[in-house]
């Protein structure tokens, strides 16, 4: 790790394809920032990403990265953490991608508290596959495979972190760029699984929870006297139905990351040039 | 010739069946003498059949035999399915205080053991399982001594005093036995012998803690469960772990994750779970990660028998997954070969950067039997980590502008590896079409440079590998026998007795590769008949056999959810023979 990088190094050579506008770039921008100012680099980072207009961003990145299939991000990022506890791991994917086909995996991850950094890219909708309703667009929300709406409850994504027993449940919004990249930091900084959900409108697609939404209604809890630590608190503010939030609206300060919780500090990809010395009692267990 | 021992214990599922064979099992073991077992067991926990079959010998025994000498019948059931196999010799342990009235046909001879009292008299009830030990040790003229080791084995965990208690319990029942009957004309012979006794599921674990594996994701499934049951607690002593997922596809993608990480690892299934890997599988090959994905077949379709033995997959595991995906497919045929294809198969993935399904099934993975430790020698594994570069040696894959890239488009289509950490190896790994540097691509040229970069490193491995079939019997033999997977054993003994008693001698080559596979057409055209035998019903292995030497062969299949015994492969080889003859006259 050197202390010069630059949250520019993070960048990748590649152009994004993202339309103009769209709320991943300063997603992607506060990532970078954040990974630069918690004193990460290049080649002590691994990003993994789903599969959506989101998940584009392993590619726009410069880390080492692995783009996977839809929904299965956050059980790779826990493959990599586990076996080499030395790197930073940031997960990110949408809200199709980490609430839909993916959502078994969320809450698991969630329980299992690898100690990375998963940042939704929420925009209410799928983006990539043009426009159809995602887990998280509102019940009467109208698309090409919801004429009327889904018709069903969005999820709840932060309540479903909570009930998994989250020890770090943070939301922010991508074009509040300072708070954004301060929430991510603070997520990495955290000893165990940062859940990040961020509001990254789409403007091509979802003509409803747009910047202007998000912007007037969004109430920032660094500006409230909300304490994070206290559970009951941080209960009311995910099941408050109402009021949109932005900030650290949970964490556990006891946390304690699984690697640590099953003593697991090196790195796996060391191993000698042979069968290990006392290997021949793996043989003699069998007398 | 030495004299086999046939032994089996059946009741119902719970009632510490497999426990009991188990200790049989290894104080046959500890006296020097081979063993081979087989278990018979319905999908359920409590009730239900189950059986622990135990064929044991001075020889090498390697195959199941449809003869039973001894029976311990805990239930009528026990008696009524293994009739066929009892004969005029066989031995029938019963406790008429039971319920049950036992109705054993009047040739047999039935030994009627108070099993509950005499266990209550050593310390419990729980005890009478190992009171049918010693009577058993009684009826066969084995020291009821030999038991003890095992006794202490199993029991060495719960104190000093239910090892004594059980140790009193089988000097009982020898003790009973010894008294009220007498007669019986079985005197089993032991060795000085030191014998491992292990089944496949623990070979293959044993064999990638050797071969350096270190972190292992997967999720319950029979016959599988025992690779990640073995693992567990131990690869830890290494410096590994073991994952229970969530579910097959958080499996395979934790066990990719950890090998872009740079270790060694492996997930293991059945079919079902095999299914729900299939697209991450595609993943693996296209960013060339380094992954073993061991497959345990059982019958399918869907949920199919769990618990019974087949060989369906091989058509998923050659073909399955959309697009076209370079992979490895390596099938152990005995439980040592277990343990060393599981080390063969981490060689290739990691130096071919491609994932390899090590295939077993059911059979291999659920029956124990012994071998000399020597054959598990781990002095010689070795480990080849391919093409993994490091800080200094990166420079050579370097782009102009200083980028990494991993998909170099190398001649024998082997690219660099850089772990993560190492300077200047940041990149991009996708199961996108992508150029060498990682980054997506729909160029034409660079698609086609990358899908045949991926087909080259089979051919690279191809011409660098050995591939051979494992071979015995005559070699100029008119009649070749080709198989796959756990058939060998009973294919090996079925070919003894075709020699020594009917001095029919055939040639018979097992096949370890089924991906890419050994060359057969010298060998096929040499014979006058080929035929070949697995335990599907299409003959999956006979097509591709087909499809390579453009030749037809004969077909021995078996799809009843049983393995192949000795007894039936000698007659179905000896009819093949026959028409081999034919054609030569
Ligand atoms: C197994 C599978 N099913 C479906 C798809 C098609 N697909 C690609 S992206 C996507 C949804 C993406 O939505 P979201 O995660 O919300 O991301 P966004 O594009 O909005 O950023 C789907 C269904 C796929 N790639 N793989
Ligand atoms: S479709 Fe929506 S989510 Fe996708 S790039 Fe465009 S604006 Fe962004």
């Amino acid at each position: 790790m050197s202390s010069d990088v630059r949250f520019t190094d993070f960048k990748s050579d590649k152009q994004p394809t993202w339309c103009p506008g769209c709320g991943d770039f300063g997603t992607m921008n506060g990532m970078m920032k954040a990974l630069a100012n918690t004193g990460n680099d290049p080649d002590n980072t691994f990003v993994v990403a789903g599969i959506g207009c989101s998940g584009k961003i392993g590619t726009y990145m410069h880390s080492y990265a692995l783009h996977g299939v839809h929904g299965r991000a956050l059980p790779v990022g826990s493959g990599v953490k586990i076996a080499n506890p030395d790197l930073e791991v940031m997960v990110a994917g949408g809200d199709g991608d980490g609430y839909s086909i993916g959502a078994g995996h969320f809450v698991h991850a969630v329980r299992r508290n690898v100690d990375m950094t998963y940042v939704v890219m929420d925009n209410r909708i799928y983006g990539l596959t043009k426009g159809q309703a995602s887990p998280t667009s509102r019940e009467d929300f109208e698309t090409s495979t919801s004429p009327e709406g889904p018709k069903q409850p969005p999820v709840n994504p932060l309540a479903l972190a909570h009930a998994a027993g989250a020890t770090f449940i943070a939301q922010s919004f991508s074009s509040d760029a300072q708070r954004h990249t301060e929430i991510v930091q603070q997520a990495i900084e955290h000893d165990g699984f940062g859940f990040v959900n961020v509001f990254s409108p789409c403007v091509t697609f979802n003509d409803v929870d747009t910047y202007d939404y998000f912007r007037d209604s969004l109430v920032d809890l660094a500006e409230t006297d909300h304490d994070p630590t206290d559970e009951q608190e941080a209960k009311e503010v995910i099941m408050d139905g109402e009021t949109e939030h932005m900030g650290v609206i949970y964490q556990d300060e006891e946390s304690v990351p699984f690697s640590e919780l099953h003593g697991l500090d090196s790195n796996m990809a060391e191993i000698p040039d042979g069968a290990p010395e006392d290997a021949m009692d793996l043989v003699r267990e069998f007398y | 010739m030495a004299e086999d021992l046939n032994w089996a214990i059946g009741g119902e599922a719970g009632d510490g069946i497999d426990s009991t064979g188990k200790i049989f099992a290894q104080a046959q073991s500890r006296a020097g003498r081979h063993v081979f077992t087989s278990k018979d067991f319905a999908s359920r926990i409590r009730g239900g059949y189950t059986a622990y079959k135990i064929r044991s010998s001075t020889e090498r025994v390697q195959s199941v035999v449809d003869r039973l000498d001894v029976l311990v019948a805990l239930t009528q059931r026990t008696i009524d399915e293994n009739l066929d196999e009892l004969h005029d010799r066989s031995v029938v342990v019963y406790d008429g205080e039971r319920s049950w009235e036992a109705e054993i046909p009047g040739e047999i001879d039935a030994v009627d053991v108070p099993l509950k009292s005499l266990a209550e008299e050593a310390g419990g009830a729980i005890m009478r399982n190992v009171v049918a030990l010693g009577a058993v040790c009684a009826i066969v003229d084995f020291p009821v001594e030999k038991l003890d080791e095992a006794l202490e084995k199993r029991f060495g965990g719960k104190g000093e005093k239910i090892v004594e208690n059980n140790k009193q319990a089988a000097r009982l029942g020898a003790e009973y036995v010894e008294e009220n009957y007498d007669g019986f004309d079985y005197s089993l012979e032991t060795t000085d012998n030191d014998y491992v006794l292990l089944n496949g599921d623990e070979a293959i674990g044993m064999g990638a803690i050797a071969a350096g594996c270190r972190f292992y994701a997967g999720y319950p499934i029979t016959p599988a469960t025992d690779v990640m049951e073995y693992l567990t607690g131990r690869i830890d002593r290494f410096g590994g772990h073991v994952v229970q997922a969530e579910d097959e596809l958080s499996a395979i993608n934790m066990a990719l994750g950890a090998a872009r990480a740079g270790a060694r690892s492996m997930t293991a299934t059945s079919g079902p779970g095999i299914d729900l890997m299939t697209e991450t599988f595609g993943l693996v090959a296209t960013s060339e990660t380094p992954l073993v994905i061991c497959d345990v077949m059982r019958a399918g379709p869907s949920t199919g028998m769990p618990t019974k033995q087949e060989q369906g997959d091989l058509n998923m595991l050659l073909y399955g997954g959309h697009g076209e995906i370079p992979r490895f497919v390596v099938a152990p045929t005995t439980i040592a070969e277990c343990f060393h294809k599981t080390v063969e198969a981490f060689n290739l993935a990691e130096k071919y950067q491609t994932p390899v399904y090590l295939v077993s099934d059911l059979a291999l993975a659920v029956t124990e039997q012994t071998f000399a430790p020597e054959e598990f020698d781990m002095d010689a594994v070795e480990i080849d980590r391919g093409n993994v570069v490091d800080e200094d040696s990166i420079d050579e894959y370097l782009d102009e502008q200083g980028r990494f890239q991993p998909h170099y488009d190398a001649a024998d289509g082997v690219s660099p590896r850089a772990f993560p950490g190492t300077t200047a190896g940041a990149h991009m790994s996708t199961g996108l079409e992508h150029d060498e540097l990682g980054r997506r691509t729909e160029d034409t040229e660079e698609r086609i440079d990358q899908v045949e970069k991926r087909q080259r490193k089979v051919e690279t491995a191809q011409n660098e590998e050995d591939w051979s079939p494992r071979e015995f019997g005559d070699p100029d033999a008119d009649t070749l026998v080709l198989s796959w997977g756990s058939n060998e054993g009973a294919i090996v003994e079925a070919m003894d007795h075709l020699e020594t008693e009917e001095n029919l001698s055939v040639r018979f080559l097992s096949v370890p590769y089924m991906f890419p596979r050994p060359d057969l057409s010298d060998a096929i055209e040499a014979a006058e008949e080929t035929v070949v035998v697995e335990c599907n019903a299409n003959g999956q292995f006979a097509d591709v056999v087909e499809h390579d030497v453009l030749t037809r062969v004969e077909r021995v299949t078996k799809f009843d959810g049983v393995r192949f015994d000795a007894d039936e492969l000698a007659d179905a080889i000896r009819d093949v023979a026959a028409d081999a003859d034919e054609v030569t006259a």
